[in-house]
């Protein structure tokens, strides 16, 4: 394929993770666009979940909002959203959790709730909706976001969802059970947590991107791994699976009145 | 007792002066036209929970109805930000708002524990956020037979709850399809319930025996109003207005444009305007 932009090769990379055997607890925005690439090429029997219920949908178009009727009807079924939160998430039946970040740090800590102080916020952002349990009640969490010095920081205002905290076994003595954050897909690289410090480590490249890049969009000192891979560039059936999913996406969205 | 009358007599009848409220549904059959009549009545000091409190009370907060607002994720969802309860909560504008702030698991379990009689919920969740910090309301118990620390949020237990729904039968019963969202347990949490319908069949024969969500007698008012979630969506209905959704975030932007927009949208405007706004959806 020619050419592709940093988004679409984040989507991509981010879709490659995902397997025909995971549960996936789908967040929206870019996480969504990741899993119906993955459900469109390579693993159609994944099974994704929304919060608003949905179980197994397969949309024609993404989504605008978590509980637009294309998820449900698409869905194997859609059960009520307590029952989601109860029986699916905290049941611990869904492997993993694919999540975006307004400000994310390098434990994989996540903060969707307020820039600035909590009572007087600087700006208030829409908060946590599910985050805060798909963080510890998944399998594992899959983080998606890009690069701005703006949005990967130091240290984050407000935890609405726990990665690894202070890092090391912070989980555990939390009395948390689950992997917590294991990739972290930006627009520039892949990441994965250090296995004891469980700080992200850039381990993969994509094409055409140089460390320098990494740590200029960074504001932690970038760590990278001994021996660094560069990230496969998109095939032309990913790029145009991706592109077909954008244009109906838009196409549905745009008038809201149906085309005759 | 006839629980059929027209709009503004269920508001009238069932909302008061600072009552606790919630207008539910999660993306789908969302209770707009309930909310605008609320709005025209001009109610308030009104406490409103809500999952995902979006347009509508974007549009109440903005028209200074609510002292505070209890909720898990204030979005426009898929668009963005609730620009009008920014405003009130950033800039105290047209007042301050207080705000009690759950994760959606919290506030979906609260529902339910109100549904059940209980005075609280219990679940696995809030480890390491830091909304327990700032929401007193979330405290924790240690679970008697296994030691494990859970945590516990209050039920909710609205004054009134107002849904959508497809259908009512003859009587008065309710069914909901599709994305059922919380709606049946904030109705049954709640003291007093009003349901706005697409439409009224005389009964559910035929249909599918699990549709029906609430019993007549758990209802106290039902109001016809065709279109009444646009731009949310009826399932089987009409579809959700995206576009809608995507224009409310300029005119939330501006205070003056909002307060044109609520004056010939809202305040002039009737249920009957609901049909018209989803003809072709």
């Amino acid at each position: 394929m020619t050419d592709f932009t940093p988004t679409e090769m984040m989507t991509i990379a981010a879709a490659r993770q995902l397997t025909n055997k995971d549960v996936c607890f789908v967040g929206i925005g870019a996480p969504s666009a990741a899993c119906n690439v993955a459900r469109l090429t390579h693993a159609p029997d994944i099974t994704l979940i929304y919060e608003s219920g949905t179980i197994g949908t397969a949309p024609e178009v993404l989504p605008l909002s978590i509980g637009d009727g294309e998820l449900c009807e698409t869905a194997l079924t859609t059960v009520a959203v307590p029952e989601m939160f109860r029986y699916w998430l905290q049941g611990g039946r869904i492997s993993i959790g694919f999540l975006g970040a307004a400000q994310l740090d390098r434990f994989g800590n996540i903060n969707t709730t307020v820039i600035g102080d909590y009572h007087h916020p600087k700006v208030r952002l829409p908060g946590g909706g599910g985050a805060p349990e798909i963080a510890t009640s998944c399998g594992e969490i899959y983080i998606t976001l890009k690069q701005a010095t703006r949005s990967m920081v130091e240290k984050i205002d407000f935890y609405t969802s726990f990665g690894h905290g202070d890092g090391g076994d912070h989980r555990q003595r939390l009395g948390i059970t689950t992997k917590g954050p294991t990739l972290l897909i930006t627009d520039l690289a892949i990441w994965r947590p250090d296995p004891d410090s469980k700080e992200f480590v850039v381990h993969s490249l994509h094409r055409g991107v140089t460390r320098d890049m990494v740590q200029e969009t960074c504001g932690w000192r970038v760590r990278f791994a001994d021996s660094l891979d560069e990230t496969p560039a998109p095939t032309t059936l990913e790029l145009e699976t991706l592109r077909d999913l954008q244009a109906r996406t838009a196409a549905a969205h745009s008038g809201g009145r149906r085309a005759a | 007792m006839n629980k059929f009358v027209p709009l503004s007599q269920a508001v009238r009848e069932n909302l008061n002066d600072g009552d606790v409220v919630a207008f539910e549904g999660f993306t789908h059959l969302i209770p707009h036209a309930a909310a605008h009549e609320a709005i025209r009545q001009g109610r308030k000091d009104l406490t409103l929970i809500r999952m995902t409190p979006d347009i509508i009370y974007d549009q109440m907060i903005g028209m200074g109805m609510a002292k505070k607002v209890v909720f898990s994720y204030a979005g426009n969802p898929g668009v963005g930000l609730l620009r009008r309860m920014r405003d009130a909560i950033e800039n105290q504008y047209p007042r301050g708002i207080e705000t009690v702030e759950h994760s959606h698991s919290a506030m979906a379990q609260a529902y339910e524990a109100g549904a059940a009689g209980l005075p609280l919920a219990v679940f696995r969740g809030y480890k390491g956020a830091d909304l327990p910090k700032v929401n007193p309301a979330i405290q924790s118990i240690t679970c008697p037979y296994t030691g494990e620390e859970l945590a516990t949020v209050p039920s909710h237990r609205p004054d009134v709850t107002f849904i959508h729904a497809q259908k009512a039968s003859a009587r008065g019963d309710i069914l909901i399809e599709g994305i059922i969202g919380v709606q049946k347990e904030a109705a049954l949490a709640a003291r007093r319930v009003v349901v706005t319908v697409e439409e009224v069949v005389p009964d559910f024969k035929g249909l599918h025996p699990n549709l029906c969500i609430l019993p007549h007698w758990t209802v106290n008012a039902v109001a016809v109003v065709p279109g009444g979630a646009h731009p949310s969506y009826t399932h089987g209905y009409y579809a959700r207005d995206n576009a809608t959704y995507l224009e409310w975030d300029a005119i939330s932007a501006d205070r003056e444009r909002f307060a044109a927009w609520m004056e010939e949208h809202v305040m002039q405007a009737t249920p009957d305007a609901f049909a018209e706004r989803v003809q072709g959806l």
